[in-house]
């Protein structure tokens, strides 16, 4: 009796620890933890280009990060990228006069959406649009600027 | 002549073996709910195929992530991208070494065991002595193992992952000066729960419920002689890691496929 009573232990423990492994990887390792939904709103920005942007990339200011991108689409009128961002309740006091531009984390690192507040007392509600937005730097256009630039520069 | 001749006798002891093993594994599911009203069955062969297989998973797992933060440190440092060394231990083992390694070590330690078991049961007439006392042989003695086998995966291969990263921690973190907070939150924020954790639990119990499958039906089949029993094995252990391998390609082109 004592020998199964030794098994059963150590099948519980085996059975906790994997489990423990499996919990460890869902709240540890996987973004599940940030993924709460908790109370969001959300708003949108029209940029002339969006770049890389995608869905779930962070929305952040003044380098914290305060929601994701929900959606990107292309409004075939005004021939822009509308991206709706959701942002975390807690931070409900944006002004309307916020600038969002689209920046690169890093040289390598993925495009996120940064929101620099204005100085308006008027602030963002739900479903209200940012009206000053900075377009995604397009390297291969940098580049052709720089490049031409130079170029007119010789000539003289 | 010869070569047709033997193709054809091959296809047809292939679809032979295919069909017998199909028949094998409904009759493992007939058996599933008299296991699970004597749920002692069950907890024994958990302690013989999971437990037992519990030291060689974790210290695999503990090795492959050090491996793995060592190799991946030394290329991703070439681009100065180091702080994403989290990700990529993490992606490569939740995604595929978690999942294939552990199956296939499975295979080696729990799946060779019970081919061995249920062949030699079979030599010294033990199956046969069963069935004289009305006893289902397959009820009793194969379906416990096969629902230990499926349950333990995902389990050992979490443990591997879990372990793994840890590892990987250990080696970038402690030895090789990468941020710890870059490490976790790189890989937070790039690892998704479904889309990479969820599948590759998946991919666990698809590799559980097909090597269980293959050890206990080579042994079930196995030829009643010690030198059969032997081959039995061996097939269990290549048949197992040909399996594993395929279906992994399968699996992660269905998965993984629309990125």
């Amino acid at each position: 009796m004592q020998h199964t009573r030794n098994q059963d232990t150590l099948v519980g423990l085996f059975v906790a620890s994997g489990i423990a492994g499996l919990f460890f990887l869902a709240m540890h390792v996987s973004n599940l933890s940030s993924f709460t939904d908790e109370d969001s709103y959300t708003i949108t920005a029209k940029f002339e280009n969006s770049g890389g942007l995608k869905v779930k990339s962070p929305v952040s200011a003044a380098g914290v990060k305060i929601g994701k991108v929900t959606a990107i689409t292309f409004d075939p009128k005004t021939y822009k990228s509308v991206v709706q961002l959701s942002i975390n309740s807690k931070y409900n006091t944006l002004p309307d006069d916020t600038t969002a531009s689209v920046f690169t984390a890093g040289l390598l690192g993925e495009q996120y959406v940064n929101l620099e507040p204005g100085g308006s007392d008027t602030y963002l509600k739900k479903g209200g649009e940012i009206e000053i937005t900075q377009s995604a730097i397009i390297l291969e256009k940098a580049i052709g600027q720089f490049l031409f630039k130079s170029a007119a520069e010789e000539k003289k | 002549m010869d070569f047709i001749e033997n193709l054809g006798s091959g296809t047809r002891a292939g679809f032979n073996k295919l069909g017998r093993g199909t028949h094998f594994l409904i009759q493992i599911f007939s058996g599933v709910i008299s296991v699970l009203l004597r749920p002692r069955l069950l907890l024994k062969q958990m302690y013989s195929v999971g437990v037992m297989s519990f030291l060689i998973i974790t210290i695999s797992g503990l090795f492959v992530g050090m491996v793995l933060g060592l190799q991946g440190y030394y290329t991703l440092s070439d681009f100065g991208a180091e702080e994403t060394l989290g990700v990529m231990v993490a992606a490569s083992l939740v995604r595929e070494l978690g999942p294939v390694v552990s199956a296939l070590l499975f295979a080696g330690r729990a799946g060779s065991a019970l081919t061995a078991e249920i062949g030699l049961m079979k030599a010294t007439e033990q199956l046969s002595g069963m069935e004289m006392m009305a006893i289902d042989p397959v009820k009793r003695i194969v379906t416990p193992r096969f629902l230990a086998g499926l349950i333990s995966m995902p389990l050992l291969a979490g443990l591997f992952s879990a372990v793994g990263i840890m590892g990987g921690q250990i080696v970038g973190c402690g030895l090789l000066g990468v941020d710890e907070g870059a490490y976790w939150a790189q890989m937070q924020s790039n690892i998704d729960f479904y889309d990479d954790i969820i599948n590759g639990v998946i991919k666990s119990i698809v590799f559980g419920f097909v090597t269980s499958w293959i050890a206990l039906f080579e042994g079930y089949d196995s030829i009643p002689t010690s030198e059969g029993v032997s081959r039995a094995t061996t097939r269990t252990v290549v048949n197992s890691a040909f399996t594993i391998l395929g279906l992994d390609f399968i699996l992660t082109a269905l998965m993984f496929g629309d990125h």
